[in-house]
């Protein structure tokens, strides 16, 4: 930008101060910022253009001046001009947002995950330990956080303008998002696509702490039970494990470091394992059937809520080994009684 | 007349010897059946004209509403439903009942026939229909509004549309889906007309570019309305019959419905402003004086905004998960798209270097018009980026970026072309001193209501929000101050246009020494348009043709 470090923070703070900037409180804010002002430069040179061209040559040419006017059928060398330059322009624009829309959407590989939930009119952040929040999500500070996201009825969209990223949220499929928090503090969540009555009461606020407090308050509101382990119990009362159980016998395939594979269906297709994968193939599994085994695993369509399929899919993304569900088949087949549904989670209306 | 150089092209006849035609195509015939059975072109422009300023004025109602909600940080005004059914009334009048039929049902109408020679549209009875159909749709939108309101937003998203709401959401969708076949027969009629109806010695090249503008219009009217339609039928069915084809439960793709919503929606916002561009062509020309620089370079331009224009839908959607590599597609053709409206822009400051420059109100409008799109299109920049996109879509930057070039643009280019043919539809003048105050006014309220707005969209503030933080407050009053200022400017022209129809000055046939054909006939001109069928034996904009032709007249009068 060939502004001086000392003067591009002087500006933009002082432009938050003044109520007229959003702060810049992620790793991504600085570089669409740069692009803005970019623009902001862009635009405010082709309007005065414009306007000193209009009121130049209205002044020059007014009927008192020029009383006859001079007939000009065209000019190729200057309409040529006026068309590269602002194509030329456009395209850097287009080069560099491109670039922008890549490094805000392309998580890095070591992001920690937490999942959202939209519905109307809230936002349930779930966190991998168990941790529950509605309308509230703690990160850590310095550490990549990716959202993967989802709604249950309307469209929604996670914004929070103070990190210059927002998402989709939409029903039927994961979207993510990701981020680097730079500064602790309050920064506001908005959703931004239009989801009904109280679409503007679906708002909230993501705290961002130093991983020293964010720890503490991990430890402070736990629920004592992790995602992975709520869909532990799920996958034992679902009856999952009376297929996916990696026994010789097994009549669905084993489903123990699965995820992050690459997958074979019958139809020949190959297929990356993640987590939209995941929850798809529990919903719709005629619609990609592994090879090797039969169209027999029925839909839970309807049977499970957007939290209860976080669940399992954060239970199979984590499942190393059969041991575990072997052991429940084990329990479950001694007359214990099987798990359970897990407790509605802390907070959920 | 005085020979002295003046600052106006004005030319009025002898106003204490002058009188209108006899007979003209206002007083040919009498009584309402003649106005409501009419085929006359010229009288169904006017028809279109009190029914789009109707629904001007209603949309502009909730506008003034919407405001005066978002001067306080709470939904104190009316609460948070009924705000979602002022902003979806605001969108759906502005957008369907008013900008799209605006000029071309007003002035397309009015002057596609006169301007190639013609004696009528090509299909005059379907073009009554036309406005029939719209009278249909605009009346059941009413009914929607009458009967409880709709709170979809203007572009209906399902979900939401199909299974969330209960408010009147079918009876809106039916009202868009028929006002849509208005279009589709408007811009039926204008194509075959420009094909087939045009005098001889008309080429394409000695077209108005008013005429090309429309006629590119007309091409995404009849290529793109019918997607709408269809569109909006599949939400009906879905609402009523759950025919599954958006819900993912179903195993149907929410996504698509975006896709073809926006597939309509996008050429849609060129429907509104290519006719725009046409007017702004033709007022810049006659008031310096001069054919517009590079006539062949803005006509192929609007042709190309229509082609192209086809091909961007995606920009609306980037952040909604859709293909990356589909997303630089999308966003290397928005960029594309740009770029024949910056070719207009300076062909238009161009067209003024060595002209003979005078500036009356339609002129006036035309300089708004300029400055206005320029922010309008190079906002649009900044949303076709994608990654920049990611941060303004959905807030009031998109507000601000598509007032400026529907409002800024559209509006204020429809309101040149009405003063600017005011004289040619009545026979009589505006007042020229209160209208240029309007065209300032509005210029000033424009930008104290939606330049805030973009300061807002960075901020983040979304759209569609009837509650805001209160950190937020001190620029939505500034953009509601702005509003008053705007809503004043427009009243304005509908109080003195209204007076001038029977006290304004007797214009003759061409008060503004235009070239057009349009201007070479009695104001207002008679019901048959010509009485004998003209020759274009002239270049288009041919100021010397003019000035021979009045000397002639001049000495064979004299
Ligand atoms: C230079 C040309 C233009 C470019 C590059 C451009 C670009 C864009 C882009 C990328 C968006 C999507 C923003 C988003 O939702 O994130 C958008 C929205 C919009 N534009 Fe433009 N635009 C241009 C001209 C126009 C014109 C001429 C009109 C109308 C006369 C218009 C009307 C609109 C409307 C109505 C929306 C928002 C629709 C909605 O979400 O409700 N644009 N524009
Ligand atoms: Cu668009």
């Amino acid at each position: 930008m060939g502004l001086s470090p000392v003067l591009w923070q002087f500006l933009v703070n002082w432009l938050h101060n003044a109520s007229l900037f959003p702060a810049e409180a992620s790793t991504i804010a600085p570089y669409t910022d740069a692009l803005y002002f970019f623009l902001v430069l862009m635009t405010i040179f082709g309007t005065t253009l414009v306007a000193v061209l209009v009121v130049f040559f209205s002044a020059r040419y007014s009927r008192q001046r020029s009383p006859v006017a001079t007939q000009i059928e065209g000019s190729t060398l200057l309409e040529t001009t006026w068309t590269i330059i602002p194509l030329a322009i456009f395209l850097v624009v287009y080069v560099w947002g491109a670039l922008l829309y890549f490094r805000i959407y392309n998580p890095p590989t070591n992001a920690m995950n937490i999942y959202i939930v939209g519905k109307q009119w809230m936002w349930k952040a779930e966190h991998p330990g168990g941790q529950h929040e509605i309308d509230a999500l703690h990160v850590p500070m310095g550490r990549p956080v990716q959202l993967t996201m989802i709604s249950q009825d309307v469209f929604h969209s996670f914004s929070v303008p103070d990190f210059r990223i927002k998402r989709e949220v939409i029903p039927g499929r994961y979207s993510t998002v990701w981020f680097e928090a730079t500064k602790a503090g309050n920064y506001r969540l908005f959703c931004s696509q239009y989801c009904g009555t109280q679409h503007s009461g679906m708002v909230g606020w993501i705290t961002v702490m130093t991983p020293g407090d964010y720890k503490t308050w991990l430890e402070q509101s736990t629920s004592g039970q992790s995602l992975a382990q709520n869909g532990e119990r799920l996958f034992a009362s679902m009856g999952c494990n009376s297929c996916h159980n990696g026994t010789a016998a097994a009549r669905g395939p084993d489903l123990a470091g699965v995820y992050g594979s690459k997958l074979t269906l019958t139809d020949g297709r190959q297929i990356l394992v993640d987590d939209a994968y995941l929850r798809d193939a529990i919903l719709n599994p005629s619609a990609h059937v592994t090879a090797g085994y039969a169209p027999i695993m029925p839909t839970y369509q309807g049977q499970l809520s957007e939290d209860g399929l976080i669940d399992l899919v954060e239970f199979i993304k984590n499942m190393q080994s059969d041991y575990r569900v072997q052991q429940t088949l084990v329990t479950a087949a001694s007359g214990e009684s099987a798990p359970t549904t897990p407790p509605q989670a802390a907070g959920e209306r | 007349m005085s020979t002295a150089i003046g600052n106006t092209i004005v030319s009025l006849p002898d106003q204490s010897t002058a009188r209108l035609p006899k007979r003209h195509y206002i007083n040919n015939e009498y009584g309402l059946l003649s106005w409501l059975l009419t085929e006359d072109h010229k009288r169904i422009a006017l028809l279109y004209l009190f029914s789009v300023t109707f629904f001007f004025f209603i949309g502009g109602a909730f506008a003034g509403l919407i405001r005066l909600e978002l001067l306080t940080p709470q939904p104190d005004l009316v609460a948070a439903d009924t705000y979602n059914k002022f902003f979806t009334m605001h969108g759906l009048i502005m957008i369907f009942l008013f900008l799209v039929p605006s000029i071309p049902g007003v002035l397309g109408n009015f002057l596609i026939p006169l301007m190639i020679g013609a004696k009528d549209l090509a299909f005059p009875k379907l073009n009554l229909l036309s406005w029939y159909v719209y009278m249909a749709g605009g009346t059941l939108t009413l009914a929607a509004l009458v009967l409880g309101g709709v709170d979809t937003g203007w572009t209906f998203t399902t979900p939401l549309s199909t299974h969330y709401l209960n408010t009147h959401v079918i009876t809106a969708a039916m009202a868009i889906f028929i006002t849509g076949f208005s279009s589709i027969l408007t811009g039926i009629n204008f194509i075959v007309t420009i094909h087939r109806m045009r005098c001889p010695g008309m080429t394409w090249f000695r077209m108005p570019l008013f005429l090309w503008s429309h006629y590119a219009a007309s091409l995404l009217m009849v290529l793109g309305t019918p997607v709408l339609a269809t569109t909006l039928v599949l939400v009906a069915l879905e609402r009523l019959f759950g025919i599954g084809i958006f819900d993912p439960a179903k195993g149907g793709d929410p996504l698509l419905f975006q896709h073809l919503f926006w597939f309509y929606s996008h050429p849609a916002v060129y429907i509104m402003i290519l006719p725009g561009m046409g007017v702004v062509s033709e007022v810049i020309s006659t008031f310096s004086r001069k054919r517009i620089f590079g006539y062949t370079a803005v006509a192929f331009s609007s042709v190309a905004i229509a082609l192209f224009g086809f091909f961007v839908w995606e920009h609306h959607m980037f952040i909604m998960g859709v293909s990356s590599y589909s997303a630089l597609v999308f966003s290397l053709l928005t960029m594309l798209v740009a770029v024949p409206s910056a070719i207009k822009i300076f062909n238009w400051a161009f067209t003024l270097q060595k002209g003979s420059i005078t500036f009356e109100t339609p002129m006036l409008y035309c300089f708004g018009f300029m400055g206005l799109f320029t922010i309008g299109g190079l906002t649009g920049v900044f949303l076709g980026s994608l990654g920049m996109d990611i941060h303004l879509t959905e807030t009031y930057f998109v507000v601000a970026h598509f007032h400026f070039v529907m409002v800024g643009g559209g509006l204020m280019a429809f309101l040149a072309g009405i003063h600017f043919w005011w004289p040619k539809m009545t026979g009589r003048m505006y007042p020229e001193t209160i209208s240029k105050l309007a065209a300032v006014t509005t210029f000033i309220g424009f930008n104290l209501t939606f330049l805030p707005q973009f300061v807002l969209g960075y901020l983040g503030l979304p759209r569609r929000y009837a509650a805001y933080p209160p950190e937020f407050q001190v620029l939505n009053v500034l953009s509601t101050a702005g509003a008053t200022v705007l809503g004043f400017g427009y009243m304005l022209p509908l109080l003195y246009l209204a007076w001038s129809l029977k006290y304004g000055a007797i214009a003759g046939s061409n008060p503004w020494q235009a070239t057009g054909l349009e201007w070479q006939i009695a104001s207002p001109p008679p019901t048959e348009n010509f009485t004998e069928i003209p020759i274009m034996d002239h270049e288009v904009y041919d100021y010397e043709w003019l000035a021979n032709k009045t000397k002639k007249e001049v000495t064979t009068v004299g």
